[in-house]
């Protein structure tokens, strides 16, 4: 069915622009948030509630090599989908859609990403709490 | 409006089925969740990095505050409900034959109703000292 549809001729012939990016790496995150984060949230939140031997056991998986890969890899994209989300709504008021303005959000929305991501990091190792 | 379209026409829009469906609705409802997002989160991440610790004793007794465990629900609602919302638009862009989206859409909403009730209990079990 949706194969017998015609198609643009044109559909392969475009070059990465940074909004592009943006575009596809909001889906990314946010499928990664639910997938990666809310499983794991609710994992966190139902170890806490059951016991401290289940607490333990999601706190030996969240503090081993492969869950701080996780937890790096989750805050980047967290603030990847802020960024972009907050990109998102913006736009969404009739905003930033000239060439020149949408790169350069979209280029923001990477930098700022990368800043906040460092930013939490910064803070949850020399930050005024968790210690 | 599309109202003069045959693809549109007026039994096809109360049943939903014209392009658009509910697509406005959905439009909207993400971007209400995200709102609700963006406010909760901030405060969930700010509260999480000043907590003294990570440990079972510290984040118990900080979910079992009030002031804590009605804005972790209400958290809990809005991602939930931006990614069961989310997602949705991501199978609807990749998955094509009727039958393959009808399952993924019924093992999605499986998904976020099961990890959303068990973080939403975990939080009330937590708030009443079970
Ligand atoms: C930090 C606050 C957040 C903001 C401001 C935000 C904003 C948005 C916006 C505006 C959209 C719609 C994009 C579009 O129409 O194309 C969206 C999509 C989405 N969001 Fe979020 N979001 C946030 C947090 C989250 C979280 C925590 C999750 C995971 C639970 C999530 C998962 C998703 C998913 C899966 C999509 C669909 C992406 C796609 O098109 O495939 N978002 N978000």
């Amino acid at each position: 069915m949706a194969d017998s549809r015609p198609l643009s001729p044109h559909l392969s012939i475009w070059k990465w622009r940074v909004h592009m990016a943006t575009s596809i790496f909001h889906r990314i995150s946010g499928n990664a948030l639910v997938f990666a984060g809310l499983t794991l949230f609710a994992w966190w939140l139902a170890a806490a509630a059951t016991s401290k031997e289940a607490y333990a056991s999601f706190a030996a998986v969240a503090d081993s090599p492969i869950g701080w890969i996780v937890w790096v890899g989750l805050s980047w994209m967290f603030f990847q989908h802020l960024m972009s989300g907050i990109r998102h709504l913006i736009m969404d008021s009739g905003w930033g859609y000239a060439l020149g303005t949408s790169k350069m959000t979209a280029t923001w929305v990477f930098v700022g990403a990368i800043l906040l991501t460092a930013a939490f990091w910064a803070v949850f190792f020399f930050g005024p709490g968790l210690r | 409006m599309a109202t003069d379209f045959q693809s549109a026409s007026g039994l096809k829009r109360v049943r939903g089925l014209g392009s658009a469906r509910s697509g406005a609705h959905h439009w909207w409802l993400q971007r209400v969740t995200a709102a609700g997002n963006l406010v909760l989160l901030i405060w969930f991440v700010a509260s999480v990095l000043m907590l003294p610790n990570l440990s079972h004793s510290g984040v118990t007794a900080w979910i079992a505050q009030p002031l804590v465990a009605v804005p972790l629900i209400l958290l809990i609602f809005s991602t939930f409900w931006h990614a069961r919302l989310g997602v949705q638009v991501m199978i609807e862009d990749y998955v094509h034959a009727e039958g393959l989206k009808l399952l993924a859409f019924i093992a999605l909403n499986f998904f976020i109703l099961a990890a959303g009730a068990v973080a939403t209990f975990s939080v009330l079990a937590i708030a009443f000292g079970a």
